[in-house]
């Protein structure tokens, strides 16, 4: 899902900046309240930030020939909410920007946008739409965090055929294009990372099945 | 089922999907990255597109990029694994 360093056009860096910029402030500020009000969900928080730093480091083989990587920002997404995770996924791709060039600092923005607000949103809504249908956490934790990873590879694909649009069939052509090897590409490592968010929720929270252990997990309850 | 061997039979679904790529023949490929399929699309679409930016810094070679790689992903091992030992512990005790 990494664009680039210097891949999209300068108006589409900006806008993609722009966009992203109300996010990451606002989930600074929930992630200072969250630290200050909740000092037991401190270590919760540094999990959910370090599951999305060790799964967004492997890149995986998928059966369409290529290789890609898990986000692991959906986990982080269902116990706190999708804005922490902005502030936690700016961070890790920095990281990755500054130490591995992969990504990039004029791609940041719309890098950020992808992976850290687009795909934790998607988490969040559809943890939330399963709970709310009576689904059971582990199936809710699931489709959650695979539904996300996906939405992030699926958002990447739309920044480069917005960017990039088909000489002939246009963003349509282009969309298809990047979602072939994006998004499809992408399919089998999002149910692997849902599999994995569904036992590493099991085991921060140690009481699998538990209606309130979410909340626990976040500090709301106790 | 145990939550232990819930686990045990996610983590080995997990698995089995990211190894079947590799092992069932027909499947695969090159396995290049998709961030690189995705900028060669881009030059493909684009002859002689330049990007208008260079990264300020470069891994000098594709081993001290796997280094970083697994760097990050000790550092996030690391903390989760000391965390989740932390909780294991604490309900241990508990159930003293």
């Amino acid at each position: 899902m990494h664009i680039m360093e210097g891949f999209l056009p300068v108006g589409h860096a900006v806008g993609w900046f722009a966009a992203s910029a109300p996010f990451v402030a606002v989930g600074a500020v929930r992630m200072k309240r969250i630290l200050q009000e909740r000092p037991e969900a401190r270590l919760n928080l540094a999990a959910a930030g370090a599951f999305a730093f060790v799964l967004s480091a492997l890149k995986m083989p998928s059966v369409t020939g290529s290789c890609s990587h898990p986000t692991g920002t959906g986990l982080g997404a269902i116990i706190f909410g999708p804005s922490v995770m902005a502030v936690l996924g700016t961070i890790i791709l920095l990281f990755q920007a500054l130490l591995l060039a992969h990504g990039g600092l004029t791609t940041l923005g719309a890098n950020v946008f992808s992976m850290a607000i687009a795909g934790p949103w998607a988490s969040y809504a559809i943890w939330k739409l399963l709970r709310g249908a009576g689904a059971s956490i582990a199936i809710a934790v699931f489709f959650a965090a695979a539904l996300g990873d996906l939405a992030t590879y699926a958002t990447t694909a739309a920044q480069l055929a917005l960017a990039y649009p088909d000489a002939e069939s246009g963003f349509a052509g282009s969309l298809i294009k990047f979602g072939g090897i994006f998004a499809v590409t992408q399919i089998p490592l999002a149910i692997a990372e849902g599999l994995l968010t569904v036992v590493v929720m099991n085991a921060l929270s140690g009481r699998a099945g538990q209606a309130d252990e979410i909340t626990v997990l976040s500090g709301e309850a106790r | 089922m145990s939550t232990r061997s819930r686990n045990i039979w996610l983590l080995a679904a997990a698995a089995a999907i990211i190894a079947a790529p590799l092992l069932i023949p027909g499947l695969g490929g090159e396995f290049k990255g998709s961030d690189d399929r995705g900028t060669e699309a881009i030059a493909e679409a684009r002859p002689g597109f330049e990007p208008w930016f260079k990264p300020l810094w470069k891994p000098p070679s594709d081993e001290v990029e796997a280094g970083l790689f697994a760097l990050q992903a000790a550092i996030g091992a690391g903390f989760l694994g000391y965390i989740l030992g932390r909780r294991a512990s604490k309900k241990n005790v508990a159930d003293r």
